[in-house]
């Protein structure tokens, strides 16, 4: 072991350490200083934050035999993670007091999530790649039912756990079947047999296709999805979106590490069924969503029909030229999704008084009236998701439609056009209902929350009209990708 | 940029651009804190920045001494398209340094001697909170003419040009809504439109002029166009003749001359400072400094420089001749200064631009002077016109800076009696009441007159001179002129100071305070001694060497007795017959102007300025208003309004539209989406169902997906 393998893993070790010790510190402090957890995790999250910011200046190295990595695509996403986290702690903070969930816990899991889903970005062995999958989603089923007296949150936690498991499943069976075809788990040295020819392509082709499973899990493509709408919904709402961002970028990192690194070899293969499992989702989970009248279920559906157009991303492997800017687009579409999302699920936050109850589409008639900056800063996130300007969202949906247009795949292209369309209708409808439906609305006042509702709204907005600096960035975390 | 390390005066010259920043830092802490600053506040700083302008003026000067080859100081890149490209660089050399010298000198004087006057002039007008605008567009003037007069091409020149001209139509409109005697209307506003018309005529010139450069010499920068003129003046030598003729329009326009002076006599509706500075000593030399500027274009063509010296002289006689019928005070300074100034176009026409731009030197001193003693009077009279009419409580004016004490209303809105108190007719006998100003006045008058050994006379003489040596016409011409300067200036000094006072305002006139008259002594003192930077004595040339480092080596004609001796003594006749007709049985309270009878018909054409401005009413305005609301009616009200847009486009649209909503829209495209939309929803509702909430039914989708995706991969 070298300097540089520690510097590689750097920031994860930092974080785990660092919750480690918050769940020592939570003993110690007395009950009504609970609150201040919420800032020592914060703290945490912004150091890593600012090491990880230090680091992209250094070269790209790999780690520890080339178990894990740090390159410009894992230091993109450990600045995405940590401000999910960063995020996700805002959020949670005054929530779990309302919900009277503030159990000393929450946060070193929150930290153990978001150190796993930082270990997915750099990993570049499939075995480090189940440790991390794992890493992140056993902290998330505890806090799916987190809430635990309350009947939907251990339902939700349980579905949760136990669809997990099934799918890890697919996961293992996947990594063996992989080694049993090419001899090695390390990414590159899979590469290198199919190029040398000496691997078993059938028996390797059938290991992609049980990963792709387990990955398609986690981001919630149709037909493995069916999980989300109950585990959002009967989650607390501080873990929902906290899980909509981080957890479905992590399975997208996953899966843009393993098929980008494998997917040359193996396109002519994989490329037509991921622009099925593509359509698929968007169709399947954008249209569901328009019969949903609980929020927290069409958000749900929401971000299945999301996953399905970062799927596109996948389409145009076979074209080298549309690869790059493809995958770099999916980066730049995870941002953008991650804002509005976390934007979006902030406002239910805002609005949820009564948690027992559920929060309906109708729930939203008169914010305008009442709360208008709550009520702009959602109609940016409904733009954004729907795709239209002034918003980052729109920037991201063009920049994959090209990608999948030069990748030849015109009918994808059309049925991504298609169907957002479709979402405009319920995207539309929260809008409808804030500005042109009178109601009265009960608007909690957190200033955490409304601060990071309205820096994700400023960010969409604001980056969206000068988006060629976030461009930059997505490209040079993909050069050393292929 | 020359910048030499062995002497340091050299770094002087990267100072130039502050003759335009200082003014521009005064008008925006005047603009933008004017209100707080108070009047005294605000006039300081717009004379402080001013000052600082004539200041940086005053080391050009220093450091071209030392350095006569000047300086090019570039600030930054302008205009980069093609072949094009121009810096906003400023000219140090003699003739711009002479030019930066005259106006922000005469510049800050006017500036110290407008705190006093606008200080009572708002007052007067009863619109106090007006103080500062005036002093922001005072520096925005000296901003604009320091770019004029530093220019390095011909397109910078223009923005200064324009600037100027935008700084006259503001202050000229300042009392937008009074007229000249304070009444409400909008008679100030009209000579500010007219001021601003008639110099977009000129400006269509100076453009033109401006594209025949740029189209033949392929550049705007003053080295470039000079070294490729002679170049041009081979190929097409009418080029050079046109270049040159265009430019006499914008000359005529901004300089005064025939046939688009019309507007400089209106123009005396702005506050008298900006007569003084803009009408008088500054802006509207800008004509001749462009001729000067300009001298190897018009070297190149004799004909060019005919047409110019021959326009000069005819306007310096023509307004000669108006200035003597004239009542208004002011008006005859107005006149004087068309007159002078086709002095000077005449002398840079013939060539002699040392004599031109020496005259122009001398001419800003003593009409400054003139124009800002004539504004001492025309106070006097107003300060004796509320005396008389609010006696005994001490009158006009609350102690300066005091603000707002008008509330007090010790000054009436309504005027039972229209008072003028510019008009020469109620004024007499203010020698005794007001003596500063007469005599500064009188040394301004007799300046002008020419009389030996005063600023004017040296001057005037040059020009004389040359025009004796080369321009016979010319030399015939200007010497009529100047007989009849000496007249009128006799007629208006024996109206305006002797005799007896025949309006009761004039009575009770009183001096101004010091701060208008300390400006006042010092250009009398520059008007008395002006003349001295350039005797005709060989050796004396003092300004024609200076002038040399831009102008080339210039030669200078011996002094001429015969020439100097004819035009004083006319000068001292025409004073004599002042004398005898308005001084020997002064005049009375509604009489006549005793040159009236005696020159009949002559003098009504005097009196009413040869009909000119009837004549262009007929002639250009009427035809023009008459075409203008033909176009307004037929052409865009019947007919683009009416017919075409009403008629055409909006029927057309309706019905067109009617089409496309009702069998298009409503019973194709509605309904086609009603069932898409029906179509959508029933189908989520169907897929809903699946979404039971068995966790049994949930992982059959995983095995139901895992199974396709193996079976597409393995059987493919």
């Amino acid at each position: 072991m070298t300097i540089t393998d520690f510097s590689v893993i750097l920031p994860v070790t930092l974080l785990t350490a660092w919750a480690s010790i918050l769940l020592l510190a939570e003993l110690f402090l007395p009950r009504a200083q609970r609150p201040f957890l919420a800032l020592l995790a914060a703290l945490g999250l912004a150091l890593t934050l600012g090491i990880s910011l230090a680091q992209s200046a250094q070269e790209f190295a790999p780690g520890f035999g080339g178990m894990v990595v740090r390159d410009g695509f894992s230091n993109f996403l450990n600045v995405l993670f940590l401000l999910t986290g960063l995020f996700g702690v805002a959020l949670s903070y005054r929530y779990n007091q309302r919900a009277q969930i503030e159990r000393g816990e929450y946060y070193p899991l929150l930290l153990f999530s978001v150190a796993g889903m930082m270990l997915m970005g750099q990993a570049a062995d499939l075995i480090v790649v189940f440790l991390a999958l794992e890493l992140l989603s056993f902290p998330l089923y505890i806090l799916s039912a987190f809430a635990y007296p309350r009947p939907q949150s251990e339902e939700a936690g349980l579905k949760y756990f136990l669809l997990g498991a099934f799918a890890s499943g697919f996961v293992v069976y996947g990594i063996a079947l992989t080694f049993g075809a090419s001899g090695s788990t390390d990414l590159a040295r899979i590469v290198a047999s199919v190029a040398a020819g000496s691997a078993n392509l059938p028996l390797l082709t059938a290991g992609a296709g049980l990963l792709l499973v387990g990955f398609g899990f986690k981001v919630a493509a149709v037909p493995f999805h069916m999980w989300t709408p109950d585990v959002y919904q009967g989650a607390p709402t501080s873990v929902t979106a906290f899980m909509a961002a981080g957890a479905k970028t992590a399975g997208f990192a996953a899966l843009l590490r393993v098929f980008g690194a494998a997917f040359p070899a193996l396109a002519a293969d994989l490329s037509p069924l991921m622009a099925i499992l593509a359509a698929v989702t968007m169709l399947f989970g954008n249209l569901i969503a328009v019969a949903q009248t609980d929020m927290k279920r069409m958000l749900a559906y929401s971000s299945i029909a999301q996953a399905g157009y970062l799927l596109m991303a996948f389409a145009p492997f076979e074209i080298e030229a549309a690869r790059t800017m493809a995958v770099a687009g999916a980066l730049f579409y995870l941002l953008a999704y991650t804002l509005a999302s976390f934007g979006s699920w902030g406002v239910v936050i805002a609005l949820e008084k009564d948690l027992d109850r559920h929060l309906s589409i109708g729930d939203f008639a008169g914010l305008a009236r009442r709360s208008p900056w709550l009520a702009a800063a959602m109609t940016v996130f409904m733009l954004s998701l729907t795709g239209l300007p002034p918003t980052l969202g729109l920037v991201g949906k063009i920049y994959l439609f090209r990608a999948v247009i030069e990748g030849g795949m015109v009918w994808l292209a059309v049925i991504g056009a298609l169907t957002s369309v479709v979402s405009a209708f319920y995207y539309l409808r929260i809008v409808v209902n804030m500005f042109m439906r009178e109601g009265e609305p009960a608007v909690e006042r957190e200033w955490w929350l409304e601060f990071a509702i309205g820096a994700a709204a400023v960010v969409t907005v604001v980056v969206s009209l000068w988006p060629f600096p976030l461009f930059e960035w997505a490209e040079w975390a993909v050069m050393k990708l292929f | 940029m020359l910048l030499s390390e062995a002497n340091p005066a050299a770094g002087l010259f990267v100072l130039v651009p502050w003759i335009v920043f200082a003014p521009v830092i005064g008008l925006l802490i005047n603009a933008f804190a004017g209100k707080r600053l108070g009047e005294r506040g605000v006039g300081w700083v717009a004379s402080l920045a001013s000052g600082a302008a004539f200041l940086v003026s005053a080391l050009q000067f220093y450091a071209l001494t030392l350095h006569p080859e000047g300086a090019q100081v570039k600030i930054a890149e302008w205009i980069r398209i093609g072949q094009l490209s121009l810096d906003w660089t400023f000219r140090v050399d003699s003739l711009s340094v002479t030019m930066m010298l005259v106006v922000s000198g005469v510049g800050t004087l006017i500036h110290i001697y407008a705190i006093g006057y606008m200080h009572e002039d708002v007052r007067f007008k009863h619109d106090p909170a007006r103080f500062p605008r005036f002093f922001v567009f005072l520096n925005l003037f000296i901003a604009a003419m320091m770019i004029l007069v530093s220019a390095d091409n011909y397109l910078m020149l223009f923005v200064g040009w324009e600037g100027v001209g935008l700084c006259s139509f503001l202050l000229i409109g300042f009392w937008y809504d009074l007229d000249t005697l304070g009444r409400s209307s909008w008679a100030n506003s009209n000579a500010a439109k007219k001021a601003f018309i008639t110099n977009r005529v000129g400006d269509f010139g100076f453009l033109i002029a401006g594209f025949l450069i740029f189209w033949y010499m392929g550049s705007f920068a003053f080295s470039e166009v000079f070294a490729a003129a002679p170049e041009v003046a081979k190929t097409h030598p009418w080029v050079i003749t046109a270049i040159t003729v265009f430019m006499l329009v914008g000359v005529a326009g901004k300089s005064a001359q025939i046939p688009l002076y019309v507007w400089l006599p209106d123009a005396m509706a702005g506050p008298t400072p900006v007569s003084a500075l803009i009408h008088a000593a500054t802006m509207v030399t800008a004509g001749v400094y462009l001729v000067t500027r300009s001298f190897p274009l018009f070297g190149l063509t004799h004909d060019g420089q005919y047409i110019v010296a021959t326009v000069g002289a005819v306007t310096a006689l023509f307004a000669a001749t108006i200035a003597v019928g004239q009542y208004d005070i002011k008006k005859v300074l107005a006149y004087s200064t068309i007159s002078q100034l086709g002095f000077m176009v005449a002398a840079v026409g013939m060539g002699a631009y040392v004599a031109g731009m020496f005259h122009l030197v001398t001419h800003a001193f003593f009409k400054a002077l003139l124009f800002l003693s004539a504004g001492s009077v025309i106070l006097g009279l107003e300060r004796g016109h509320h005396h008389g009419h609010h006696a005994p409580s001490s009158p006009v004016l609350p102690p300066q800076g005091a603000g707002n004490s008008l509330s007090h209303g010790e000054i009436d809105r309504v005027k039972e009696e229209v008072f003028d108190p510019g008009d020469i007719r109620n004024m007499g006998g203010l020698r005794a009441r007001m003596p500063v100003t007469f005599w500064v006045y009188l040394i301004g008058a007799l300046a002008l007159a020419g009389i030996f050994p005063l600023a004017g006379f040296w001057s005037k003489d040059e020009i004389l001179l040359d025009a004796f040596l080369h321009y016979p016409h010319v030399y015939w011409l200007l010497t009529l002129a100047a007989f009849l300067t000496a007249f009128y200036m006799g007629r208006q000094v024996w109206m305006v100071f002797f005799g007896k006072a025949r309006h009761e305002a004039a009575e009770h006139a009183q001096e101004s305070p010091s701060v208008i008259t300390i400006p006042l002594i010092i250009l009398a003192a520059l008007s008395a001694f002006g003349g001295f930077i350039n005797l005709p004595f060989k050796g004396f040339h003092q300004f024609g060497y200076w002038l040399e480092h831009t102008l080339g080596a210039i030669e200078f004609p011996p002094f001429n007795f015969m020439v100097a001796g004819v035009s004083t003594v006319l000068a001292l006749g025409a004073i004599a017959l002042s004398w005898f007709l308005y001084q020997r049985k002064p005049l009375e309270h509604g009489q006549t102007d005793p040159l009236a009878k005696p020159l009949g018909l002559v003098f009504v054409g005097m009196e009413q300025k040869w009909f000119i401005d009837e004549a262009y009413q007929f002639l250009f305005v009427q035809p023009y208003r008459a075409l203008a609301s033909w176009l307004a009616q037929k052409v865009d009200w019947d007919f683009w309004h009416e017919w075409f847009h009403d008629s055409v486009l909006v029927k057309g649209f309706v019905t067109l539209a009617r089409l496309l909503a009702d069998p298009v829209d409503l019973g194709f495209i509605d309904r086609v989406s009603y069932w898409l939309s029906d179509a959508i929803r029933a189908s989520a509702e169907t897929l809903r169902k699946l979404q039971n909430g068995f966790v049994r039914s949930y992982a059959l989708s995983v095995v139901l997906g895992v199974a396709a995706i193996l079976g597409y991969l393995l059987l493919k």
